[in-house]
């Protein structure tokens, strides 16, 4: 989230889409219900289903699932044609006067540089012209038709209302009327916020449908401002956290990136990421990359990291290409991999084609499950009949299960999707002989490093060298680690302005990430986390609630990341000239000396408004992107495409039989064949959670397993006509990878779209089961789901596929 | 003095008159008269934080034992945190059946293994479990590492082990996973933000 949950009492329009706050996020949800309620907020709900949310909401538009971007794509168009946004914003704040390379070109589907053979593109032209003095061009007048803003409105003009309500089966009167409510919040004193979830990031274009709500946010001039803002809900209550430590295939702590292959060289790796501004003034923050990565190592290695050994570059494993779960499970599937661990993951539940996931666990030589509850995966290998249909002999694989504790028996931080870090205590004994995962990752690691001390083996520099400073090395103390990633002075600190006085001495607790050092003096091991627990103590623990300016954002409670401040990109809230754009939602402002105000300034603390920086200061730009250059994969404006599996064979979009899906997408030779046709399976799924489950956890509880017990599948009326169910009928939904079998529940929620002249159904599919648990047994949801995931997130494709019903 | 009914019924059953208690002016006063104590009173309270979505609501875990080393604290009860900024004491269906996650009986307790090829959990110890996973996973690392790529560059990864993290376990299991799982060159590495 950019804003934070209960900012959102401070929006004047509120739009849901690609989620369900009501049933998902229930407690988070009361805000929107308290911007209606005080702020007369308006909420808009847009999804295939008509939802609890839906049913608080002032207006409700129904949309085939998987064409986001068409619609959004559309309202970007209304906004522009209709001259519904915020001039000065998008002038001052965006790329819309950067000039676009020549070559640069969209045509049929696809842009400039694609190879069908490769399904990717050469983004070389997907680039700003340049000056001699190696900035950015741009036409202030925005009359250059190479410029951003003529370029986006060319793309966009071609989503009319006509061509969306054609793709997306919502009716044009609805549509527009969505558009109206949108656009109300185009001018300073009317601000609308977004919040989304999974049912925008599990699509196979996933990421460009967030970058095009983000767009619609920058074009209305929401984005860094009270009530407004992207949120993204997300899911496990840690998930944020995880992703902010970069346990991802290609990530370091916050957001830095492994290296690859290609890029041996030290000095190079940093420099690729320690941007130089593209325009003049600009602040480019990432250009202080190298002393995040150096404070990193020194926390990681101790004294082993010295600038002779660039930090032990060499000792980070360098990639080849991304390794994330769905190349690991195909790698698996092959045979490639022998050893693998599940730390509180159920992948069998959790990721497409169970089938194919059987296959592949099978093929591992060892599987070692971490959590407090027996998951399907960790009895992958055990036949439980028709739902999990597996030959328990022939399974060579070796499980090890490791009993863990659960929230309520380990004292922590989590982080909300808010970036608020939380800590909770621990409040009782675990059962049985359950370990927290710190201890336990801590006994393989020194159960590792005792073996390689004995016996050597391959390259055991890192291992045995590995700091660890721990006072019960067993068990490292959740205390002991937030100190470690938050960071300290390992030297006496001199002032960079006044070398004679010191600023933090050695072995003293860090401030914040600007005291960060390049130079080995300082270790952090999650910069972004730096100022959660200083010298002053636990910031993480703080317990203030009130809130001074009544807007929700009680700076005082927990901490947040970065720099505890809760809103991102605040700068923007005010005018160029340092103004508050809107006085009633005032947030930072410029006060003559230096900037000020109820939140932390996401800037640098006294930069003039006259030296013109932009408020996006990690781009290089200072501005935000509507051209994402060469960052995402299928191209730098978001366009339509088709759900790999479309149930209506064509893209509206193009006649190019290339572009009906993404086109960039990364397919497994052999899932190609595992994709169905609308012929044999006619109807689009998607899948969804209900309000009384979490993931496939609330099975195992009682009080959930009473209130929800039994798999269903919802459908409308129509479809339901056509074939004969009736509500109650068991049936059974087959995809090309597999079926389940529930009971159906026939609904109004769900109605039949026309869409580009055909009619159709949509089957919604609750995911909540699974062949273990105090809920009635039932298949997993995901033996449905295609194995191919977001072209740049790997996101697997959860919301839409084709499925066929029949009754039994 | 207070005398609770219950005390009253004992005082008098360890042979002390109950009338001249009475008499006395020891007599159970009618506020005290209560079918059974509140069950919380004499629990501890923890501050704690809801484990499923990451609207992260505020909770109250009431748990018993006085954490004296022969007493095991066992939780109760759990709540809404009322001071909680974003839940304000409120959970939804998913939080408020907390308890009965805590204590599902599908939580597991002991480390186990399923040797291959058959169809059962064997219990083991913890010392069992890390000798021989430990075992597993250099036999792996140290057969299957690749120090230098095909073009000689030095790559130090390890493809034939990978590991995926839980994101619901706190950010100091997750940083810490991270160091060692990262160290060992493994790349094949991920968690539930993936999905």
């Amino acid at each position: 989230m950019t804003n934070t949950w209960s900012d959102i009492k401070n929006a004047d329009v509120v739009l849901i889409m690609g989620g369900n706050a009501a049933e998902a996020h229930p407690c988070g949800f009361k805000w929107v219900i308290e911007a209606k309620k005080l702020n007369k907020a308006k909420l808009v709900v847009v999804d295939p289903r008509f939802t609890r949310s839906a049913s608080v909401a002032d207006y409700y538009a129904p949309i085939r699932t998987g064409t986001d971007i068409a619609f959004l794509g559309g309202v970007i168009n209304y906004l522009l044609t209709n001259d519904k946004i915020q001039h000065e914003y998008v002038k001052a704040y965006t790329d819309f006067t950067f000039l676009v390379d020549d070559n640069f070109s969209f045509e049929n589907g696809l842009y400039s540089g694609y190879n069908a053979e490769k399904r990717s593109y050469d983004k070389s032209t997907w680039q700003y012209q340049r000056g001699a003095d190696g900035y950015v061009l741009t036409d202030p007048t925005l009359e250059n038709p190479r410029c951003v803003y003529q370029l986006m409105k060319k793309h966009y003009s071609r989503y009319t209302p006509d061509v969306v309500s054609n793709i997306c089966g919502t009716p044009e009167k609805q549509f527009l009327k969505v558009c109206e409510y949108i656009a109300s919040t185009s001018g300073t004193g009317r601000v609308m916020t977004i919040m989304y979830a999974l049912g925008w990031t599990q699509h196979s274009q996933g990421s460009q449908i967030i970058r095009t709500g983000a767009m619609v946010q920058l074009l209305l001039g929401n984005i860094g401002v009270k009530g407004g803002g992207m949120n993204a809900l997300r899911g496990h209550s840690n998930i944020q956290g995880l992703t902010d430590l970069g346990l991802m295939t290609n990530l370091l702590p916050g957001y830095m990136t492994l290296p690859s292959e290609k890029e041996a060289d030290y000095r190079a790796y940093i420099d690729k990421r320690a941007p130089k501004p593209m325009r003049p003034n600009q602040m480019s923050y990432w250009q202080n990359y190298e002393k995040f990565h150096v404070s990193l190592m020194k926390a990681w290695y101790g004294k082993a990291a010295t600038a002779d050994n660039n930090w032990c570059y060499d000792w980070l494993p360098k990639l080849d290409k991304p390794h994330d779960v769905l190349q690991v499970f195909e790698d698996m599937y092959h045979g490639e991999v022998n050893g693998y661990f599940c730390q509180g993951f159920n992948p069998l539940a959790a990721f497409p084609n169970k089938h194919k996931l059987n296959t592949a666990l099978a093929k591992l030589k060892y599987l070692v499950i971490m959590d407090p509850l027996a998951t399907e995966t960790s009895e992958f290998w055990k036949n439980y009949g028709d739902l999990n249909d597996v030959d328990t002999a022939s399974i060579q694989t070796t499980v090890f299960r490791l009993p863990t504790t659960c929230f309520a028996e380990e004292s922590g931080s989590l982080v909300n999707s808010a970036r608020w870090l939380q800590w909770h205590w621990k409040g009782a004994e675990p059962p049985g002989e359950a370990k927290p995962d710190t201890e336990i990752m801590a006994g393989l690691h020194l159960h590792l490093r005792e073996l390689y001390k004995k016996e050597g083996g391959a390259f055991p520099d890192p291992i045995l060298n590995l700091d660890w400073p721990y006072k019960m090395p067993h068990e490292p103390s959740s205390e002991e680690l937030a100190k470690e990633f938050n960071g300290k002075a390992l030297e006496d600190l001199a002032d960079p302005a006044d070398p004679t006085k010191i600023i933090r001495k050695a072995g003293e607790q860090l401030d914040g990430f600007a005291q960060l050092r390049a130079d080995g003096s300082t270790a952090c091991g999650c910069w972004i986390f730096a100022g959660s627990w200083t010298q002053a103590g636990n910031q993480m623990a703080r317990r203030d609630n009130s809130d001074p300016y009544g807007d929700g954002q009680t700076q005082n409670w927990a901490w947040s990341w970065p720099a505890n401040r809760r809103i991102l990109y605040n700068r923007a809230s005010a005018d160029p000239s340092g103004k508050p754009w809107d006085s009633k939602r005032r947030l930072v402002w410029w006060d003559g000396k230096k900037w000020a105000g109820d939140d932390v300034p996401d800037f640098a603390p006294a930069s003039a408004p006259e030296v013109g920086m932009g408020p996006f200061i990690m781009n290089p730009e200072g501005v935000s992107r509507f051209f994402a250059r060469d960052m995402m994969v299928e191209g730098p404006f978001p366009e339509h495409y088709e759900p790999t599996e479309t149930p209506i064979d064509v893209n509206p979009m193009n006649n190019n039989p290339q572009a009906i899906y993404n086109p960039a997408s990364r397919i497994f030779k052999g899932d190609l064949e595992n994709f169905g046709t609308s012929a044999e399976f006619p109807y689009a799924g998607t899948t969804y959670r209900l309000t009384e489950h979490f993931h496939y956890w609330t099975k195992h509880v009682h009080i959930n397993a009473v209130l929800q017990p039994q798999q269903f599948v919802e459908i409308g009326e129509g479809l339901a006509h056509e074939k004969g169910i009736a509500n109650g009928d068991q049936v059974q939904v087959s995809s090309k990878r597999g079926y389940i079998r529930a009971v159906a529940v026939v609904t109004k929620r769900i109605r039949a779209l026309k869409v580009n002249g055909k009619t159709v159904h949509q089957v919604g599919i609750p995911i909540h089961w699974g062949f273990l648990g105090q809920a009635k047994a039932g298949y997993i949801a995901n033996t449905l789901v295609p194995f191919v995931g977001d072209a740049n997130t790997q996101t697997p494709e959860s919301k839409s596929f084709l499925v066929n019903i029949e009754k039994i | 003095m207070h005398v609770s009914r219950r005390g009253f019924f004992k005082v008098c059953a360890a042979g002390m008159s109950g009338s001249s208690l009475v008499a006395m002016g020891f007599a159970p006063t009618a506020a005290l008269a209560e079918v059974r104590q509140f069950k919380l009173a004499h629990t501890t309270e923890t501050r704690n934080t809801c484990p499923y979505c990451s609207v992260a609501c505020g909770l109250l875990v009431y748990s018993i034992g006085d954490g004296a080393k022969n007493t095991k604290a066992k939780v109760i009860h759990i709540e809404g945190d009322p001071d909680h900024p974003v839940n304000r004491g409120t959970l939804c269906p998913k939080g408020a059946g907390l308890l009965d996650f805590v204590s599902s009986p599908a939580r597991l307790k002991y480390p186990e293994v399923r040797e291959a090829g058959t169809n059962e959990w064997k219990r083991i110890s913890w010392e069992e479990a890390y000798s021989r996973i430990t075992r597993l996973m250099k036999d792996d690392r140290d057969a299957n590492f690749i120090e230098k790529n095909a073009d000689g560059v030095t790559v130090n990864r390890w493809l034939s082990t990978g590991f995926l993290a839980a994101s619901a376990s706190p950010s100091e299991a997750g940083y810490i996973t991270h160091k060692v799982v990262r160290n060992l060159g493994m790349l094949a590495f991920d968690n539930q933000a993936r999905v």
